[in-house]
């Protein structure tokens, strides 16, 4: 029950647009051993909300108000120098494109190793070992330290990634729709596989997703944005079977059921703004 | 036999892929291995399974869009390769496709009412007037508007664009269409708006559809009959409920236990 990380009143605007707000207000918690989802469509503020976390907001956006209290220290304001030491650090990152982010001309080994020399200073034949271990925690033989990306299905690429993104044992995972462009079987496993590295490494995660089905797969917590704003948060179980807000309720019409027995719904925009104004 | 309107007979296709540290050797990918199915009129035919199990590469060769190499391809009877020439040109119009990527499948530097009516064009259908007037109707039916025949591409949102493909492909009248992945790229909202906007034009224009995904919940609510494929062999085909309440492969149920938030959901 230890709360690990405090967003409050985080807002986010660009920088030549003061008044508009990409993120409005928004506040949560994460704790250790936990997943919070951050579900909405398309737009709605998720990454940003991410981004706000890990200081890598780009230069033509402002953080204009809120603290990210993570381990009891406000992120917000501190040196480019002292965020880069936790992130990758205390704090890994997975993001959505596995082929983007890694570097074509590089050996998957040698990319995990760089995240190890870096924050643990390990060399030699310890490094070595560590990157064995971590490739066999993801599922991939240690003997494929040596492949090349393109060498890798688009699995077990991504798995590359949360193998380099688990490397220093953070205590806080933010992962931002890492399974988004991947098959269903492999996104099945992946799934497995977060789950299982968080409970064994008691690691709070911050997940993305506009999926709701991922969502009944991996939350503890749920947080749903709209517009920029949180319109409602709470336990998996309670948001998923007993949704109080009206835009969360269009949300979940919209995911086909595996069952197929409930008529989809598209959201209806006009009806919604209705709402909002009484 | 009358009610099929068009059937894949054995139909295979390889790749030479380049192999090898410095890509030197060559293996040869079967990514069709004696594929035969029928597409039923009025009806949609899915074509489900893992990421490079040939699902792409079938729906680029049913329209000719790849040459096979071996097996046919029949159109309402007609063996599609032994037409040429103007009788195949004729015959395309009514086999048309929507793309997975509504970003990259649209001419960036053309404007939308040049996309859509590209194809009236190029099948010389009507006057200009008319076809003119077959964009802006067609435009309207997906819901978009005349003044949005100037626009380009990059001014649509991503639901948008998709609208646009589609327009694309039905204004031609065609009898079947392809889509590859047509909602994938696109998020839960705009999925279901794109999905039910496809079955009713199904059902205005009588379309045969043949819809490719990886997701087994969309398709649960687009298809009448699944066809499950897996390392280029079609493995598994069937009508939507049976193949979902008593699949008969393995592999087919792992797909089915892949659904993400199969149980939690279901409630
Ligand atoms: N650099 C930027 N300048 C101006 N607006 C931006 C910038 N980056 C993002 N936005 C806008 O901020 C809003 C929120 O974007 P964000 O990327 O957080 O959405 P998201 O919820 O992650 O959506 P998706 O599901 O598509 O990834 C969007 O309307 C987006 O257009
Ligand atoms: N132009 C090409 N050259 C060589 N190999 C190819 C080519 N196109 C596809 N392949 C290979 O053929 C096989 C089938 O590919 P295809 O694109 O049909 O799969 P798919 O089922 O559509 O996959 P996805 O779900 O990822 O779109 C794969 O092994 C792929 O790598
Ligand atoms: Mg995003
Ligand atoms: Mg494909």
């Amino acid at each position: 029950m230890t709360e690990l990380l405090r967003i409050e009143g985080l807002t986010v605007t660009p920088q030549n647009a003061p008044d508009k707000l990409l993120v409005n207000n928004v506040s949560f918690t994460l704790e250790s051993g936990k997943t919070t989802c951050v579900v909405g469509e398309s737009g709605s503020g998720k990454s940003l909300t991410a981004l706000s976390v890990m200081g890598l907001l780009s230069s033509q956006l402002r953080l204009a108000q809120g603290k990210v209290i993570f381990q009891g220290q406000d992120l917000v304001g501190i040196s480019n120098d002292e965020l880069r030491k936790i992130r990758g650090g205390r704090i890994g990152m997975i993001f959505q494109e596995p082929m983007t982010s890694l570097n074509p001309v590089l050996t998957i080994g040698k990319q995990i190793s760089e995240t190890l020399i870096v924050h643990q200073g390990l060399r030699g034949q310890t490094l070595k070992a560590r990157i064995a271990a971590l490739l066999e925690q993801v599922g991939i033989p240690a003997g494929r330290a040596n492949s090349y990306p393109d060498e890798l299905s688009g699995g077990q690429r991504q798995r590359v990634m949360i193998a380099m993104s688990i490397a220093c044992e953070p205590a806080m995972l933010i992962a931002d729709e890492p399974t988004t462009a991947l098959d269903v079987t492999v996104q099945a496993q992946i799934l497995a596989l977060l789950n299982e590295l968080k409970t064994r490494m008691n690691m709070a995660m911050l997940f993305i997703t506009h999926d709701f089905g991922v969502v009944a797969d991996i939350a503890d917590d749920v947080v749903v944005m709209f517009r920029g704003e949180i319109v409602e948060s709470g336990p998996v179980a309670e948001v998923l079977h007993n949704p109080q807000h009206p835009y969360t309720r269009a949300l979940l019409a919209c995911v086909p059921d595996a069952e197929g027995k409930r008529p989809l719904k598209p959201i209806d925009y006009a009806w919604l703004n209705e709402e909002a104004a009484a | 036999m009358s009610d099929i309107i068009l059937s894949a007979r054995h139909l295979t296709k390889s790749y030479k892929q380049r192999s090898g540290r410095f890509g030197l050797g060559a293996t040869l990918v079967k990514a069709l291995d004696d594929v035969s199915l029928d597409l039923k009129q009025g009806s949609t035919l899915a074509v489900v399974g893992e990421s490079g199990s040939g699902k792409s590469t079938l729906a680029r060769c049913l329209l000719q869009l790849l040459p096979l190499d071996g097996g046919e391809v029949l159109f309402q009877g007609q063996d599609l390769a032994k037409l040429s020439g103007s009788a195949l040109r004729e015959q395309r119009r009514f086999l048309q496709m929507v793309f997975q990527d509504p970003f990259a499948s649209l001419n960036p530097r053309m404007r939308v009412g040049q996309i859509v009516g590209e194809g009236l064009l190029i099948h010389q259908l009507g006057t200009q007037d008319e076809r003119h007037d077959k964009v802006v109707r067609m435009l309207q039916r997906v819901g978009l508007s005349e003044a949005d025949m100037q626009k380009y591409p990059h001014q649509f949102s991503g639901g948008q664009r998709q609208r646009i493909g589609i327009a694309r492909a039905l204004v031609l009248e065609p009898r079947v269409v392809v889509c590859d992945e047509p909602v994938s790229a696109l998020d839960v909202s705009i999925q279901a708006q794109i999905l039910l906007l496809l079955k009713e034009l199904q059902e205005e224009m009588a379309l045969s559809y043949l819809f490719i995904s990886h997701d087994l919940r969309v398709v649960r609510h687009i298809a009448d009959e699944v066809a499950v494929m897996y390392q280029g062999k079609l493995i598994e085909q069937g009508g939507v409920e049976s193949i979902y309440d008593a699949p008969a492969q393995e592999y087919t149920r792992n797909l089915l236990q892949s659904i993400p938030g199969r149980r939690a959901l279901a409630a």
